[in-house]
């Protein structure tokens, strides 16, 4: 995907997630760290500028809660982690790209430690199969079919200096 | 990309700039988790650390078990005191037997100077220096060092006084190791018989007085003095000990600049430091308190595992 | 009546007549017959090819710490003994900061029973100067002395009281034997577990200042030139202590000196990382000083090469730094340690350093040995002065291991070593 092809979908998926939620007013939108919260940044933006609102806007590090911090090994880096007031809201929880669902199942983890939504949705960029977990997506920009030597790499404006998906064969 | 933090942290000497900040770095998320309204992270779920303390804490260990219990870890207080001669059991012993039930981390504060090293060497698990004889406090030393961050945006540069009993501080040695290797300029003062010989190697200055020190530092780590120095002889009495060398308001006032006053605890009030100093607007010594348990989580988070893993991004799972 | 032993073409250097050459020794009776060249081996001698090798009177350690009676678990005096020989040492002093303590003609001769009955080095018991080493009244030098004793030491401790350190020296002239003093000033060395300096600091250990020795130094050196007496200063470690022992000697006090291997070979640095095998006392100082001790023996200022020899137990070792006793063994690292640090540095020839190791010492306590003249006693040792050998601690003969230097490469060693004319040691490999 190149840069407007990105933008199409985010635009669509934005109009998409306020359909969901059925409006703004108990709507908060949270970012996966890293990429996720960038791209949902961009989702927060063109709602807002739709909507005429201020949704509540969330960025969630889910490293302390990877079920894969028990190997021993290199520690990841920890980033920030800031959310506003999750009680009765609709969150939807946005990140770049859905494979096994184990970063999704850490992020519903650490949500439910600070608070209870009255729902929770996910949206991602892109689906790419290969799932471990019972975890689906609500809001999805593509579905692309990989096999486990497959890379997808999504690079983003703000980290990366350009907007851009990448699916790599491997194998 | 500094190394790895290896399996103990035993002194702030033996650590890099790189390694010291790596563990800054992370102590800053772990500030937020001490927020929330739920206190706990899953990360070190199912670890079990044995805090092992040979002298009388409250202050550390409490630290500690908050650092280990909001990453989820199992945590068990064994308490002694008196020399493992007196006890009747070595120290290694202590611990192998401990670590015989399949203990992941220690925590260990003991009299004799380089126990920690002398553990870390005989046992598998981690061990973390809470304090040991005059040598080290290494997370008491990041603490502070992570307060002065935090108050002045970086360290290099920075012109710190450490003020009191030098000889015995492993607090004072672990800064002096800390700050000078991450570039600030560090001072030692206070009376002659109470700091160490050939101090100046290390790489500090000796302001005699601490008139001058106020003059010199943006900060100032007030060391505890302890009242055993007095019969030992090191210091006539405390009452001169307060004339002659205690951070007063009335010299505090003297500052040329807004001076940040930091204190490792627990503070004789009146001997060292004066409580309108302590309770005033320049001290930090309350978030000094905040960040040990932040800089805790962040050791334990990192010896738990290894070096951090750089390489971000390329699509999460 | 053993077998004579002809020791042929070695190197034979004899400090005590300052001879140096190639030539044959032949021992009969017990004692030194000749010394010369080209000897005809006596029917039924044992003939024994010197080539390569350096024949020396046989060294004389004076300061050793046996543990026997009382702590048989870290040495014997059989076991020493052994070790002494394996280390080409015929003759050593045994300290008596023994359990009883070496303060009354029993102790005095069960060691030098012990000694006989183990038949390896010679032991010269040195007797207590207070009973119980408690630094309060004088043992009875007398009975020490008929009994065998050759000096007199609170080693282990200093003589504290200064009038205690004046009347022994006084009383110890009329037996012609030396007090030798372990140099501390208690109350300032009280709690030190290393030199005080830049190591010590950074290790947060409380120092023992190079004072805490100079002053005991002084005050002895005081206290000889008072009395006349003869003060024997044990392992001097500081280049103050250097300088007021070269000073005394300038005005002919008898005043004598001893260093350890340690001491001209270690600094403080060896304690880093809190190695508890760096720990004794004295202890290790600064490279200054350090080279003062070398120059000291080479100036003759230091009379002696002593070891100190204090075995530990492995686990008293696996202590704590601050927890763990003072000393390490030296019997069997000595002459390698000199050879290596001294000798091959140029610093001292081989002559020079047997004077220190062999004949000075039996001079400075009057002992027999430390020399090749005809009718001495048959106390000899062939070294190997160019072998390279690694220091493994497992081979050694002591029943202690505790030393710093296992691993080390050091040059030379004894390869026989012989005991009233016959053989007491013999290596092997």
């Amino acid at each position: 995907m190149d840069e407007r092809a990105i933008a199409r979908c985010l635009a669509r998926m934005a109009s998409e997630i306020v359909e969901r939620a059925r409006g703004t007013e108990q709507l908060v939108i949270i970012g996966i760290q890293r990429r996720g919260v960038e791209l949902a940044a961009r989702l927060k933006r063109l709602i807002d500028d739709a909507e005429s609102s201020h949704v509540a806007f969330g960025k969630l590090d889910i490293t302390l809660y990877r079920d894969d911090l028990q190997a021993v090994g290199p520690r990841p880096m920890v980033g920030e982690t800031t959310l506003p007031e999750l009680d009765g809201k609709i969150v939807i929880i946005v990140d770049d790209v859905l494979y096994t669902g184990r970063t999704v199942r850490a992020a519903l983890d650490e949500c439910a430690d600070f608070g209870r939504p009255r729902r929770i949705l996910l949206c991602v960029l892109i689906d790419r199969g290969g799932r471990e977990l019972p975890i689906q997506a609500d809001i999805i920009g593509v579905t692309v079919s990989t096999g486990a030597a497959d890379r997808v790499d999504v690079l983003v404006r703000e980290l990366d200096g350009e907007d851009a998906v990448a699916v790599v064969r491997g194998g | 990309m500094p190394t790895p933090l290896g399996k103990d942290l035993t002194a702030l000497e033996y650590l890099s700039a790189d390694q010291i900040r790596l563990i800054l770095d992370t102590a800053e998320p772990f500030k937020e988790v001490s927020e929330r309204q739920i206190k706990k992270v899953p990360a070190l779920r199912g670890k079990t650390i044995v805090n092992l303390f040979f002298e009388a804490s409250t202050r550390t260990r409490i630290s500690f078990e908050f650092a280990e219990k909001r990453l989820s870890a199992d945590t068990v207080n064994v308490a002694s005191t008196g020399s493992s001669v007196s006890k009747g059991e070595t120290l290694v012993d202590t611990a192998r037997n401990l670590e015989a039930m399949h203990i992941d981390m220690v925590v260990i504060r003991h009299h004799a100077s380089g126990s920690a090293e002398f553990l870390g060497k005989r046992i598998r698990s981690s061990v973390i220096n809470a304090g040991d004889g005059k040598h080290e406090h290494p997370t008491q030393g990041l603490l502070d060092i992570l307060t002065l961050r935090d108050k002045f945006g970086k360290i290099e540069g920075l012109k710190v006084a450490i003020c009191g009993d030098l000889l015995h501080s492993r607090v004072g040695r672990s800064n002096i190791h800390g700050l000078l290797k991450l570039g600030a300029e560090v001072a030692v003062c206070g009376p002659a018989s109470l700091l160490p010989r050939d101090v100046e190697s290390l790489g500090v200055t000796v302001i005699p007085h601490i008139e001058d020190a106020i003059q010199w530092a943006d900060a100032l780590n007030i060391l505890r003095l302890q009242l055993e120095r007095m019969t030992a002889g090191y210091i006539p009495s405390l009452r001169e000990y307060n004339r002659v060398f205690g951070l007063t308001a009335a010299r505090l006032d003297q500052a040329p600049k807004d001076l940040v006053i930091m204190h490792p605890g627990p503070m004789n009030r009146g001997v060292e430091i004066d409580s309108e100093v302590a309770d005033g607007p320049h001290s930090v010594i309350l978030p000094q308190v905040t960040n040990g348990v932040a800089v805790r989580m962040a050791v334990l988070y990192l010896l738990a595992g290894g070096a951090p893993d750089w390489a971000q991004g390329g699509g999460s799972e | 009546m053993s077998r004579p032993i002809l020791l042929r073409g070695g190197r034979v250097i004899d400090p005590s007549r300052g001879s140096d050459g190639i030539a044959d020794v032949l021992l009969q009776g017990g004692r030194i017959e000749a010394v010369g060249l080209n000897i005809i081996a006596p029917d039924g001698a044992q003939v024994v090819e010197c080539a390569g090798k350096v024949v020396a009177p046989g060294l004389i350690d004076v300061h050793v710490h046996l543990r026997e009676p009382g702590q048989e678990d870290l040495e014997t005096v059989a076991t020493g003994a052994m070790a002494a020989v394996a280390g080409g040492f015929t003759g050593i002093c045994a300290m008596p900061n023994t359990d009883p303590v070496c303060d009354n003609q029993g102790v005095v001769g069960f060691v030098i029973a012990q000694a006989q009955r183990a038949a390896k080095a010679r032991v010269f018991p040195i007797g207590a100067v207070s009973l119980g080493q408690k630094g309060q009244q004088l043992a009875e030098f007398g009975e020490l002395v008929g009994a065998g004793a050759v000096a007199v030491s609170d080693d282990g401790k200093p003589v504290a009281s200064s009038h205690l350190m004046r009347m022994a020296l006084e009383y110890a002239k009329t037996f012609g034997i030396p007090v030798a003093d372990h140099c501390e000033d208690p109350t300032l060395a009280a709690g030190g577990s290393m030199h005080e300096g830049i190591i010590s600091t950074r290790l947060g250990l409380k120092g023992i200042p190079a004072a805490a020795e100079e002053i005991m130094v002084a005050r002895d050196i005081l206290l000889a030139e008072l009395t006349g007496g003869h003060v024997h200063l044990c392992h001097m470690s500081t280049r103050g202590s250097v300088d007021l022992i070269r000073r005394a000697k300038d005005m002919g006090l008898k005043v004598t000196a001893e260093a350890c291997p340690h001491h001209f070979a270690l600094t403080h640095e060896s304690c880093l990382g809190y190695n508890t095998n760096a720990k004794m006392n004295p202890p290790l100082r600064e490279d200054l000083d350090r080279e003062a001790i070398r120059q000291g023996l080479k100036d003759g200022t230091i009379d002696v090469i002593a070891t100190d020899h204090a075995p530990h137990h492995y686990d008293a070792k696996e202590r704590e730094f601050d927890d763990a006793p003072n000393g390490i063994i030296g019997l069997e690292t000595a002459f390698g340690l000199a050879m290596s640090e001294l000798v091959n540095t140029g610093l001292l020839s081989l002559p020079e350093l047997l004077l220190r190791m062999s004949t000075t010492p039996a001079r400075t306590f009057n002992l027999p040995g430390g020399t090749l003249a005809t009718g001495a006693p048959g106390d000899v040792v062939v070294l190997d002065p160019a072998v390279q050998w690694v220091v493994k601690p497992d081979a050694f003969f002591s029943k202690s291991r505790n030393t710093p230097f296992a691993g080390r490469t050091l040059t030379g060693r004894a390869d026989l070593t012989i005991v009233r004319g016959q053989v007491a040691f013999q290596r092997t490999s």
